[in-house]
């Protein structure tokens, strides 16, 4: 019981799941599902479709946290790549050709893997602080996606392109589909090889990793280049939601939010250790929250005082001390002494993380 | 002169129990520290000496127990109360804002204020007036971190004056000194004894603890063993009492100096002219196989600067290096690894272990980047690797799951080392593989040390003790200012030689 307790990702489920209660509470729909046509409905299914781009980012997010990095320039990113892909589309003769689109969005990911390649660059092998060095695409991105659609919001008609946001496969959207390949993806390629420890060496001590003879430089690159490439296809997805590409709204905030789903999912801003479920918990927990805020009828201009508030509570929550204080509490009948030795146990392990 | 048991003891700490997850880490021990006097808190790794020393400092919680401070019965919660009853620590790793000027590190928090905002020419004078009261002559407006490690420890104890501490606790504080420092400091710690400050010292060198202590305790598991004036206290007693046996003869590694080298082959390693402007002087070196060859020198003397040009940690700009007699590139640690080459830096915690991965983990870790991140190492592979090394150098706790950072010294040397023996390397360069362990670990490692070398490994050895380094090595090539001044045959030459050698030798030619 007590492993469960202090499971580092206790608090974000706990979190996740009395959203998930309120929200069935104030509107049984909550949990309802329809089906029709052969496709569920339903405003689970809703969270899960809408939560794409957020989760492609934020596990991009996730991989350059752990190398001590952060990458800003995502929500730029997207707006460069929503740009390319709907400039070629609106450009070609047949729009809804299914190749057209094919290309487009292949040459659209290809581009933002090119400026995740320039970002790791400036970090990896110039040496910049990476909160400057994506700090720079992060104000220009934006404008060379302005550059790109002539300074206009390109539309399109395209069915093929639509069909990414708001298509279903089999019985769910295909942008779950998305989420859960990049997540099956990106969690097998950390786990399954070496390249999640060998992330987290980098991220604890990059030069202890670069004198035991880790290629700290590759790592941290891939880890900008990954991030680029996940931040291309989310603005694909955020292009096919509105059938346009808008260089000035899409991915407003969002290097904001992915890193607070990534620090709500358990990963330290310090780099080092870091967790996909986690990430994954942090994603849905500002997807329900943000789909409570519109079910409860707050009023546009308070959302966000209301989704700062509940952000607040479960950062305060799962911060360490409040932390130890919970499980003080819920072990005060045992000897004292057990509880002086936690105590020591979190000095210890705030000694290491010094 | 030694104080006498009438003085009214300023600390007393009666019955000390700290139980950490699993391990009792002090386990109901006394400890009575008097004004005037030095007291050395003696013990091997893990005995108990940081633990005591945290829970005086109020780094840690006690479980039982009382900590009477100048007649006051205290709970020290944070290291700012101790600090507020007196209590002042000068940590084994300097523990200073390296971006920091020298000065500023030694008024943090007590600079001198003018007109609500702090005065910086008195801050400065102050500091530069505490410096020269401790004979350190540097500039207190240079950076921190531009200074050795020994010239920041001696800043840490003149911080600690500034606080006017009552009870100065050092803990292994001449572990990166040379003897001219140790001299300095003991000269310090003498005059403040003479003002009536208690101090307690760490120190893993016996004759440092013989030369200043007044009086010796001596812990073991956690336990008191008991406490003794110096005198009372010879030293094979002392010894026999901090590893409750009889210390193993260190007679067979002796021998292991004297063993013969076949050099009529290909050395290993080779370098011709490796040097770095500002760095080193362009040297030689060469390595055969079964030869462990011990680079003698003071600190700063460039023998830690020799040995990462060697290792790609950082990149020359003269001369080659031949490895098995064929030309190699090595201008990355990468480029090293492959060529068999292995490094453990002198810095243990900024460059040796990552502290928050698992012991295990940290193990694996050279295997793993060798082999890149593509083909991670089975998990069989790996723990079969991670048993054998724990199993044979012995480190405690015996867990591999254990988070590296809550080892002990000795015991994340142990570590480092098994880290680099799984990458089966030809070469291994240890810089200061012994500094700051205890008795116990340091014969552990020169025994594997001499053990591998017999089987073929070839070994560079640097250690600022030189009776280890003549202990081992077959051969020593010494330096001086960043300088290659010549190499000795380790039979034919005893530590006052080597000592004059690397004090005087070539005095006259040199300009």
């Amino acid at each position: 019981m007590r492993s469960i307790w202090r499971h580092r990702l206790f608090w974000p489920v706990v979190a996740l799941l009395t959203l998930i209660a309120v929200n069935s509470i104030a509107r049984p729909n909550f949990i309802k599902l329809r089906v029709r046509d052969g496709e569920l409905f339903g405003a689970i299914i809703t969270i899960l479709r809408d939560s794409a781009p957020l989760m492609l980012v934020a596990l991009g997010m996730t991989i350059v946290i752990a190398t001590r990095g952060i990458d800003l320039s995502v929500g730029a990113i997207m707006a460069v790549s929503g740009a390319v892909a709907l400039t070629i589309i609106d450009g070609s003769d047949d729009p809804g050709n299914l190749a057209t689109v094919l290309i487009a969005v292949v040459v659209a990911i290809l581009v933002s893997m090119v400026l995740g390649v320039w970002n790791g660059f400036l970090v990896s092998v110039l040496g910049i602080q990476p909160i400057i060095a994506t700090l720079v695409l992060m104000l220009a991105g934006r404008g060379v996606a302005l550059l790109i659609t002539g300074g206009f919001i390109t539309t399109v008609n395209s069915e093929p392109f639509s069909y990414i946001a708001t298509g279903y496969l089999f019985v769910l959207p295909f942008a779950f589909f998305i989420s859960v390949a990049a997540i099956t993806v990106i969690g097998l390629v950390e786990r399954r090889t070496a390249l999640g420890v060998l992330t987290e060496a980098v991220g604890i001590n990059p030069e202890a990793s670069r004198l035991a003879g880790v290629r700290s430089r590759g790592i941290i690159w891939g880890a900008y280049i990954v991030s680029g490439t996940l931040a291309g296809l989310a603005g694909i997805l955020y292009a096919s939601n509105i059938r346009a590409a808008d260089a000035n709204a899409a991915g407003v905030f969002i290097e904001l939010y992915a890193i607070l789903a990534v620090v709500l999912g358990g990963t330290s801003l310090n780099g080092g250790k870091f967790s996909i479920a986690g990430t994954v918990i942090g994603v849905l927990i500002i997807q329900t929250l943000d789909s409570t805020i519109l079910f409860l009828g707050v009023p546009s201009a308070q959302s966000p005082v209301f989704f700062a508030v509940v952000v607040v509570v479960v950062v305060v929550v799962q911060s360490p001390r409040i932390r130890n204080a919970l499980g003080r509490m819920s072990r005060s009948r045992k000897p004292k002494a057990a509880v002086a030795a936690a105590v020591v146990e979190d000095k210890q392990k705030a000694e290491v993380g010094r | 002169m030694p104080a006498d048991n009438e003085v009214p003891p300023i600390v007393e700490m009666r019955g000390i129990t700290i139980r950490f997850p699993g391990v009792l880490a002090l386990d109901n021990v006394d400890f009575t520290l008097r004004p005037g006097e030095v007291h050395s808190l003696m013990g091997e790794n893990g005995a108990g000496k940081s633990t005591l020393i945290k829970a005086l400092t109020g780094v840690y919680a006690i479980d039982s127990g009382t900590i009477t401070v100048a007649g006051e019965q205290r709970t020290f919660h944070t290291a700012a109360d101790a600090q507020e009853a007196g209590i002042s620590t000068v940590y084994q790793e300097v523990n200073l804002c390296a971006n920091l000027t020298v000065g500023e590190n030694v008024m943090l928090g007590h600079e001198p204020r003018r007109a609500g905002g702090i005065d910086w020419r008195a801050t400065q004078r102050e500091a530069a007036r505490h410096m020269e009261s401790l004979g350190l002559a540097i500039d207190p407006r240079s950076m921190l971190a531009s200074h050795s490690i020994a010239i920041q420890q001696l800043v840490a104890i003149i911080r600690a004056m500034v606080l006017e501490a009552k009870v100065l606790i050092l803990d292994e504080p001449t572990s990166s000194l040379d003897r001219g420092e140790v001299d300095q400091l003991f000269a310090v710690i003498r005059d403040l004894r003479a003002k009536g400050v208690a101090i307690l010292f760490v120190s893993h060198f016996l004759d440092q603890v013989y030369e200043i202590s007044d009086r010796i305790t001596v812990l073991r598991n956690g336990a008191l063993v008991g406490e003794h004036p110096i005198e009372e206290l010879p030293r094979d007693a002392l010894v026999t009492k901090m590893i409750g046996r009889e210390l193993e003869d260190l007679a067979t590694l002796e021998k292991s100096s004297h063993r013969a080298i076949d050099r009529t082959g290909t050395p290993v390693v080779k370098a011709e002219g490796l040097g770095k402007r500002g760095v080193l002087e362009p040297a030689d070196l060469e390595i055969y196989e079964g030869e462990v060859v011990g680079i003698a020198g003071l600190l700063g003397s460039g023998r830690t600067e020799l040995v990462r040009l060697l290792y790609g940690a950082d990149r020359p700009d003269a001369g080659q290096v031949e490895v098995q007699g064929a030309p190699a590139k090595v201008h990355s640690p990468r480029h090293a690894i492959d060529h068999r080459i292995s490094f453990s830096s002198e810095n243990r915690r900024e460059e040796g272990v990552v502290a928050d991965l698992t012991v295990a983990e940290n193990i694996v870790l050279g295997m793993q980047a060798r082999q890149g991140w593509m083909r991670k190492v089975p998990k069989k592979d790996q723990d079969a690797v991670v048993a054998e090394y724990i199993e044979a150098l012995g480190v405690r706790p015996a867990n591999p799951n254990a988070l590296v950072g809550n080892l002990s010294g000795g015991n994340q040397q142990k570590v480092l080392l098994a880290r680099w023996l799984a990458t089966a390397p030809e070469l291994l360069i240890l810089d200061e593989p012994t500094r700051g362990i205890d008795v116990g670990a340091k014969a552990d490692i020169q025994k594997k040390v001499s053990e591998l070398s017999s089987q073929g490994l070839s070994v560079i050895f640097i250690s600022s003790e030189l009776e280890e380094v003549l202990r081992l090595a077959q051969r020593v090539a010494v330096m001086r200012d960043r300088r290659k001044i010549g190499e000795l045959d380790a039979t034919q030459v005893d530590l006052d030689g080597l000592i004059d050698y690397i004090a005087n030798a070539g005095e006259g030619s040199a300009a």
